[in-house]
């Protein structure tokens, strides 16, 4: 199933400001702590570096595929679900991702990952910037997508310069 | 819990570290942050105790709603007694340390005694351990940040850190978080120096539980989104505070050649807002704000090539240009970055070396005294030179990092009267000869000359006097360049900026320069939905009253009383030469001053020598200082 609309991540646009990471640990888990967080920046300020890293809800997704008691499933919105009745913490599903935007609970012992709050992501609501927008396909335009990888790979390209 | 955060007390010299609760009792009186860090200064500090000596604290605090996704609420408060002028020492520093030290277990950390060997503090998961700095000591800000980063195994440890300034007790050193955030003003890193203590680092990821999450979502994001949609926030977030500038340079407002004049007129043309944007990397944030005031910046080619830094703010352009004559933003750039890695305070730097320049000027400097160096007005190089001997108390630059009040002992008494400042402390690099709001607002700043314990930034823009009315509660006159009714108004502020640092939250989303920005009212459900804590607007009010005369009551017992409550001389006596009409031909008129000044005592319940009333210190709950907060140890 596809989704209506995409999470999707314009990281030339992130100040690092932390606020998505914070709303999503109040909005899950009613805490501030950044285990609790689905979504993370990776922020380095003496590199220069604020890359957000949040779940893309893979069409053919690793976690899912790879989860042998088929505790991921995919809601109406496409979103990757984890059903925690079912999950056994083996946390494949951490190591198999290829962005990395799978994580641990500590507490718990099992996965974390984005599931766009229902249809209606806090992250994306707190963004000031537009580094993370929920977009219908009609929204997404692609070449503000590709400008956008343009300058991140230039600004990339720079840091190292 | 939000409110289940430790005090940590750390006696360096004995080596030994407590661990305490906060009693919500004090959460009610003071809120967290600067207020509560006054509240255990007051009760710890005796009058009698030198800055630098072992019996010194130094407080690190964080606010109450530090933490939270909203208002710029990443703010960190760091107070001790100030060396520049003996009274309180305070500032405010943006970044990301509060709140990981709030993840790490703590709110707040009182520092007392002096460590053997350099040191640092780590505070890690609910402990805090003291470790050996010795093999920090020497580096500059940056590169000790990225070594402890590297030594706690933590990329999310925040540390903040002193330079080569702090180290060599610089009067106006400062404690630096990242790249840019400051501790920046009063002197806090020399503090820090003395103590031998080089960082701070947070690390640890302990829930914050919130009272209520949902609440407190929903009212967060309307909230913020007020703030950030203010034309000034907008306008801020894209060209950062170098937007002052514009209005400041073209009407007359802006110190010029240590306040020779208060504008460079067109010469100053180069370092317009609009002119930083070709060196911008891009904008980035404090933790917790949606504003994003800071350029990142890179210089790409030239003398200065490869220089990467954060900023440079409105200061700055004054610090490194119009107070010294320099109008190119590549150097304001690169004495930016210098500044930020030597871990010192660019005001007070500025403000000084331009002082510096006006001696040499009128002959109380030689070239004896700088080693053969010449301050001459637009040399770029003298002023980096100079700057450098201060940090490494080189020739003159020994006596210069000592502070204004004790330099001026050296150079003459009555080199005093070309220093810009007020207790002591440098004032920042605008001329307030024009605005008694703002005059007023730096001369009774309890940490000695400033703008950011008052400053009405919109009086500037002469508002309907029923909007006024509506924001103070109280008749104010629209006209800027009045007196009556201004004692009122910083009043105000001083009220507003007290509750602010102690909530945690950036002065950029209060009423600074945007009257629709929020303000009291607008903190209340924040408080409850975060904290548990219900209150009014009133309590906030009073608040900010309480913490601000127990400031006022250190300073009192410290010496400090009404003569020290007045603007340099020279706004009283010498006529702005430049500018606008309104600002032109303009100073200070001394009795009107002493009018607005007893209005703005008769306001805080002061008596006519700005000595807080038997009957005010009763109605606020404050009681003589007990000096029994370090009795634990």
């Amino acid at each position: 199933m596809t989704s209506e609309r995409y999470l999707m991540v314009f990281p030339e646009l992130c100040t690092g400001c932390r606020e998505c990471e914070i709303a999503c640990s109040l909005k899950h888990d009613g805490v501030v702590g950044y285990q609790k967080s689905r979504i993370r920046i990776i922020r380095d300020v003496f590199e220069g570096m604020e890359i957000p890293v949040v779940c893309m809800q893979c069409i053919d997704a690793p976690c899912m595929n790879s989860c042998r008691v088929e505790a991921i499933y995919v809601d109406e919105r496409g979103a990757k679900i984890i059903d925690y009745e079912r999950c056994i913490g083996c946390r494949r599903c951490i190591v198999v991702c290829p962005l990395g935007a799978n994580f641990l609970n500590p507490e718990t012992g099992k996965p974390i990952k984005c599931d766009l709050c229902g249809g209606d992501p806090v992250c994306a609501e707190f963004c000031s910037t537009g580094a993370i927008r929920y977009l219908s396909p009609e929204e997404i335009n692609s070449e503000e997508l590709r400008l956008a990888s343009r300058n991140y790979i230039k600004a990339l390209i720079e840091r190292e310069m | 819990m939000v409110l289940n955060r430790k005090l940590g007390i750390i006696d360096l010299g004995k080596n030994r570290v407590l661990v305490r609760e906060i009693p919500v009792e004090l959460r009610k009186k003071h809120l967290g942050g600067r207020g509560l860090n006054w509240y255990y200064l007051y009760n710890s500090i005796r009058p009698d105790v030198d800055p630098y000596s072992p019996e010194n604290v130094l407080a690190i605090g964080a606010g109450l709603l530090t933490g939270f996704p909203a208002l710029g609420a990443g703010r960190t408060q760091i107070s001790t007694k100030n060396p520049m002028t003996g009274g309180v020492g305070d500032s405010n520093m943006g970044g990301a340390f509060g709140p990981q030290l709030r993840l790490a277990g703590f709110d707040h950390l009182l520092i007392v005694g002096r460590a053997e060997k350099p040191s640092y503090i780590l505070v890690r998961d609910g402990g805090i351990e003291i470790r050996s700095a010795e093999h920090l000591w020497g580096l500059d800000t940056h590169t000790a940040q990225k070594v402890l980063r590297e030594e706690t195994g933590d990329d999310r440890a925040e540390s903040m850190v002193i330079g080569r300034a702090g180290e060599n007790l610089v009067s106006f050193a400062n404690v630096m978080n990242g790249i840019k955030n400051a501790g920046g003003r009063s002197g806090t890193g020399a503090v820090m120096g003395s103590k031998n203590l080089k960082a701070i680092v947070a690390s640890g990821d302990i829930d914050l539980v919130v009272h209520d999450p949902e609440k407190l979502l929903d009212y967060a994001l309307e909230v913020d989104r007020r703030a950030r949609n203010t034309k000034w926030a907008k306008t801020l977030g894209r060209l950062g505070t170098p937007l002052l500038y514009d209005v400041s340079y073209t009407t007359g407002f802006i110190g010029t050649l240590n306040w020779q004049y208060n504008t460079p007129g067109e010469d100053g043309k180069p370092l317009e807002a609009e002119n930083l944007e070709k060196y911008s990397v891009k904008m980035v944030a404090c933790i917790g704000c949606s504003v994003h005031c800071r350029h990142r910046v890179k210089i790409r080619e030239g003398r200065y090539r490869g220089v990467v830094t954060e900023g440079p703010e409105y200061a700055a352009i004054g610090a490194f240009g119009t107070g010294v004559g320099v109008y190119d933003w590549e150097f304001v750039i690169k004495c930016n970055e210098m500044a930020n890695k030597w871990g010192i305070d660019l005001i007070s730097l500025g403000t000084t070396v331009a002082w510096a320049f006006e001696l040499f000027q009128r002959g109380y400097i030689t070239e004896n005294d700088t080693g053969g160096l010449r301050l001459e007005w637009g040399d770029e190089n003298a002023v980096l030179e100079l700057a450098k001997m201060i940090v490494e108390r080189k020739n003159v630059g020994n006596v210069l990092a000592d502070g204004m009040l004790k330099a001026s002992e050296k150079f003459g008494k009555d080199s005093l009267y070309y220093a810009n400042q007020t207790k002591g402390h440098p004032n920042l690099l605008t001329d307030e000869r024009g605005i008694p709001s703002f005059a007023l607002g730096i001369a009774t700043s309890t940490r000695g000359a400033d703008h950011l314990r008052s400053r009405p930034g919109i009086d500037l823009f002469q508002l309907p006097e029923e909007t006024l009315e509506r924001i103070y509660g109280h008749r104010i006159v629209s006209d800027f360049t009045a007196y009556e009714t201004k004692g009122i108004m910083v009043w105000w502020h001083e009220l507003l900026y007290n509750v602010v640092d102690s909530l945690g939250i950036c002065k950029f989303q209060t009423v600074f320069n945007s009257a629709n920005s929020p303000r009291f009212e607008d903190y209340v459900p924040l408080i409850e939905f975060a904290a548990g804590i219900r209150m009014t607007k009133e309590d906030l009010m009073e608040i900010g009253e309480r913490n601000y005369t127990i400031e006022r009551m250190f300073n009192v017992l410290n010496g400090f009383s009404r003569k020290d409550d007045y603007p340099p001389e020279r706004y009283f006596r010498e006529e702005t030469k430049r500018g606008l009409p309104f600002m032109k031909g303009r100073k200070l008129d001394r009795e009107k001053y002493d009018m607005m000044l007893e209005e703005y005592y008769r306001q805080h319940g002061w008596d006519e020598n700005g000595v807080p009333k038997r009957e005010t210190l009763e109605r606020l709950g404050i009681s003589e200082p007990d000096y029994s907060i370090l009795e634990v140890l």
